[in-house]
């Protein structure tokens, strides 16, 4: 499937900005994200190909928008809900939860 | 108000915190995962497998011609004699820098990378510039990284995918004879393994 990932030989999409030393994780919550995924992986939910096609399956202004991790949440959370591991009502209630408790 | 639990009040979480609280949360709920095994999973990321264990294989081939050749005929099983397999390294290819020859790797659709020997790709490598970039002007890409190369060195730019991994066998750096592997390796950078860096004489 060719797509907003499709990224080779696209121009315009400002400076590289390399950086010679930085954390392997920038926040706590990316650190989640990769165990998260690894974790699922083991767990037999999806193999590699169907992760990365459920980041390719994002609209392609949030896929710019947002930040690489930001793209494994969102295919993690299409995957376990299109297999019925969790459903949509159970994330958001979830989320509801911990927002209050963070209040 | 004061509140009576005691946890420290800093910003509220974000959106992207709390879904990702959320779906751990859930998950752990229903025996999917242990929030323990996480712990320990990124621990190891973070501290045992990343560049030091491509430094090791690449210092090794410039002692050992023999490991040099098995290296660039089967990467996969010659760096696994070295202990580095595992997860986004099942199938690995090394690429050799010459005198007339740079390679560099990318991923132009995500970010396919040798884990066990380079560990988790760095921000700029998963980021959309470089990988639009490299491909169509290698050269551009390679002076904002600090690197010129000799007008008629041949560049060859490798696209990773899921299935398949390169990693760049940097040349020796000149006035190194005496050393040892290990104080080689400590001279290999990640850059200089993914080819947007190339190692300065000593």
């Amino acid at each position: 499937m060719n797509g907003i990932h499709d990224l080779g030989g696209m121009d315009g999409l400002g400076p590289i900005n390399p950086v010679k030393e930085e954390p392997c994780f920038k926040d706590e919550w990316e650190r989640r994200m990769f165990g998260l995924f690894v974790s699922c992986f083991a767990g037999g939910h999806y193999n590699v190909d169907e992760f990365r096609h459920a980041i390719e399956r994002m609209g392609p202004a949030h896929y710019l928008e947002t930040s690489y991790y930001e793209h494994w949440l969102a295919s993690l959370e299409t995957l376990l809900t299109e297999k019925g591991v969790v459903t949509q009502d159970e994330l958001e209630a979830r989320k509801k939860f911990i927002a209050m408790e963070d209040a | 108000m004061p509140h009576d639990h005691p946890h420290a009040h800093n910003k509220p979480l974000s959106d992207v915190e709390l879904r990702v609280k959320a779906l751990e949360s859930v998950l752990s709920d229903k025996g999917l995962i242990d929030p323990e095994a996480i712990d320990l999973i990124v621990e190891t990321y973070e501290t045992k497998i990343g560049p030091r264990n491509g430094a090791r294989v690449v210092a090794k081939a410039w002692c050992d011609p023999a490991y040099k050749d098995r290296l660039l005929t089967d990467a996969t099983a010659a760096i696994s004699e070295l202990g580095f397999s595992g997860v986004q390294g099942e199938d690995m290819v090394v690429v050799e820098n010459t005198e007339t020859v740079h390679n560099i790797v990318v991923c132009t659709l995500c970010s396919c990378y040798p884990w066990p020997t380079l560990g988790l790709p760095p921000v700029w490598y998963r980021a959309a510039p470089y990988r639009a970039k490299v491909v169509k002007d290698p050269r551009g890409v390679l002076e904002e990284f600090g690197v010129t190369l000799p007008e008629d060195t041949e560049i060859r730019v490798w696209d990773s995918n899921a299935e398949l991994r390169y990693l760049v066998l940097p040349k020796r750096p000149a006035g190194t004879d005496g050393l040892t592997e290990e104080q080689l390796s400590e001279l290999v950078t990640r850059d200089a393994m993914i080819g947007t860096d190339v190692l300065a004489a000593r």
